[in-house]
């Protein structure tokens, strides 16, 4: 008889037990769901704060003569608010360090995937790596107190601030961004593509070029589309090295200022809140915010659409 | 047989130009590393790691930048890394393959890609105005953890997909609940990648200013901080203000304060590749 009631109990707690251990795990499911619209949330924040700030700024000047104005002068008394001069500087950066981390990236890349043995490889790779980690406070240093005495030596008339010093540090500071992604996407082509070709004749060379290249486009144009809008949103460098004067201009050996370094320019002044100088911060903050956001997904959809399957 | 030669010939060619392209990278570092280097080394006394910032270079130090960050990097790591890794885990081991779920995938890989001003701004609007945390410690670390947030949960998630499934069903055959095996296998399985990914974010954390300046943390502090709504700096910070003073010895100031922020940096790297490398031996 007591055997059979502590059977009965023990069977009982342990049901009890069993429903726990499940009520638990549905308890932290949903709280696990809840950290993953954290990031849903801050997402959402984003574009909440710089929309509602920026709707303070767009209350006092027209959007027609924020994007086609070209005459950036903000916290002047009479201020002027054409963002053409902004855009024309992170443009102007941005091109010219695309223009060095994209080749040296890919040649970096088509090196270590066909052409480096392991060996070299274990050396060089570890070494990108920590390219990859310095701080864009350090490549600022780097623009100011190296790259900037270069260019005037070889071109006296640079500026002590100018879009080119900067354009170098940030082009250096992503090659290890479009380098890495490039190899990864140059691997992940099949040895048998890069054999038929070595079988029709071709040396590395064409192979590398003809057949491998071609075959990795997605992964290599995704990383361009990245390290283009790293360079858009790069603020330190283009702070510490190009200046701060809006100038709507092509000549990289003069002083620019970009959108990101005017954003740090006009929050360290005094800029009290409620003004439309502060709220200029948010109306730059949104269309850097657009501009990146719409790469962002470019270079998904690349991936997305030319991706082979092998 | 000539155009053979020629094509073998280009080949050479191209061999030795992307080689020499790929040292590019890795002679730039070099320069800016033995630049900063010579610089910096003279300062690096023990005045410089006791010292508050001054006006007289030899007497400058960089103490409340450092005790700043520190204060910064334990906040942030206290904040991002149980929402990443949550986050993680989440996706990986509960969410099911619906629209939900894709949308969240997609809004961290954009999260990753936006640039650290734009967070930067979401700080002052939200913490430093709305919340009323003000120009504090607090504002600047939740503004951080949200920069490394996209960081902690792709590495976690790499961490969590590698473990085997066997391990898994083992569990469940024992009549695990997915909790518990999540708890008790899987992410004590995880552990080594998932702590790569919180000191990758750690050096993220240590090297960005742009959300820090956003927020309003000061390039000049003249005390120590006495709790997380105090005023504050950081390392990076404390480096911007020396590099904007006229003075030339402030710019060696500055490279000395580099030398201090990348040593840091550079330990923490080879802490994560000697964890990788036994991590890798362990499971071959």
């Amino acid at each position: 008889m007591t055997d059979m009631t502590s059977a009965a109990q023990n069977k009982k707690a342990s049901i009890i037990r069993i429903k726990r251990m499940k009520f638990s795990n549905v308890i932290a499911k949903n709280i696990l769901f809840l950290f993953a619209i954290i990031t849903m949330l801050t997402t959402v924040g984003i574009i909440i704060s710089l929309l509602k700030d920026s709707l303070g700024f767009f209350s006092e000047v027209s959007i027609k003569d924020f994007l086609f104005g070209k005459v950036w002068t903000p916290l002047f008394n009479d201020p002027s608010f054409g963002v053409l001069p902004l855009i024309c500087g992170s443009l102007l950066i941005t091109l010219i360090s695309a223009m060095i981390s994209i080749p040296i990236g890919l040649f970096t890349a088509i090196y270590l995937s066909e052409y480096a043995n392991r060996r070299v490889r274990q050396v060089i790779k570890p070494i990108l790596e920590v390219l990859a980690g310095i701080p864009s406070i350090v490549f600022g240093y780097f623009a100011l107190t190296t790259i900037t005495p270069m260019l005037k030596i070889i071109m006296p008339h640079t500026e002590i601030f100018n879009a080119l010093s900067a354009s170098i540090a940030i082009g250096v500071m992503t090659i290890p961004l479009v380098s890495s992604l490039s190899e990864d996407a140059l691997r992940a082509v099949p040895d048998s593509l890069r054999q038929g070709a070595f079988a029709l004749g071709s040396t590395k060379m064409e192979t590398s070029l003809r057949v491998v290249v071609p075959a990795a486009i997605s992964g290599i144009s995704a990383s361009f589309v990245l390290a283009i809008s790293r360079a858009i949103g790069e603020t330190m460098i283009v702070t510490i090295a190009a200046g701060a004067r809006p100038n709507l201009t092509l000549n990289p050996l003069q002083s620019v200022q970009t959108m990101t370094s005017f954003i740090v320019q006009a929050s360290q002044g005094d800029n009290p809140h409620g003004t439309v100088g502060y709220y200029s911060l948010f109306a730059v903050g949104l269309l850097l915010f657009l501009i990146t956001l719409g790469l962002n997904i470019f270079s998904h959809h690349i991936v997305e659409k030319y991706r082979m399957e092998y | 047989m000539n155009n053979i030669k020629y094509r073998k010939m280009k080949n050479s060619i191209f061999h030795g130009v992307i080689f020499c392209v790929t040292l590019i990278g890795i002679i730039v570092l070099a320069i800016l590393l033995i630049d900063i280097i010579i610089r910096g080394v003279p300062f690096l006394t023990k005045i410089f790691f006791t010292s508050f910032p001054s006006r007289f270079p030899q007497k400058a130090g960089i103490l409340p930048g450092i005790v700043g960050s520190v204060y910064i990097i334990l906040l942030t790591v206290l904040f991002a890394v149980p929402i990443g890794l949550g986050t993680a885990v989440y996706i990986e081991e509960y969410a099911k393959n619906n629209w939900i779920t894709k949308f969240i995938k997609i809004n961290i890989s954009n999260l990753s890609g936006t640039p650290s001003i734009v967070y930067g701004l979401l700080g002052l609007a939200v913490f430093v105005r709305t919340l009323g945390l003000g120009k504090s410690i607090l504002s600047g670390a939740l503004t951080m953890s949200l920069v490394v947030l996209p960081i902690v949960i792709v590495s976690s998630q790499e961490a969590i997909k590698a473990v085997p499934q066997h391990l898994r069903h083992g569990s469940y055959a024992l009549g695990a609940t997915k909790w518990q095996t999540i708890r008790k296998i899987v992410v004590p399985s995880a552990l080594p990648g998932i702590f790569t990914g919180v000191i990758l974010s750690v050096s993220r954390a240590l090297g960005e200013s742009a959300p820090l300046l956003m927020v309003g943390a000061a390039t000049y502090v003249s005390k120590l901080p006495d709790g997380v709504f105090s005023v504050f700096t950081a390392l990076p910070l404390q480096i911007y203000y020396w590099m904007g003073l006229p003075k030339e010895e402030f710019k060696d100031l500055a490279a000395a304060g580099i030398i201090v922020l990348l040593g840091i940096l550079l330990s923490a790297n080879a802490i994560t590749i000697v964890l990788r490398n036994k991590y890798q031996k362990a499971t071959e």
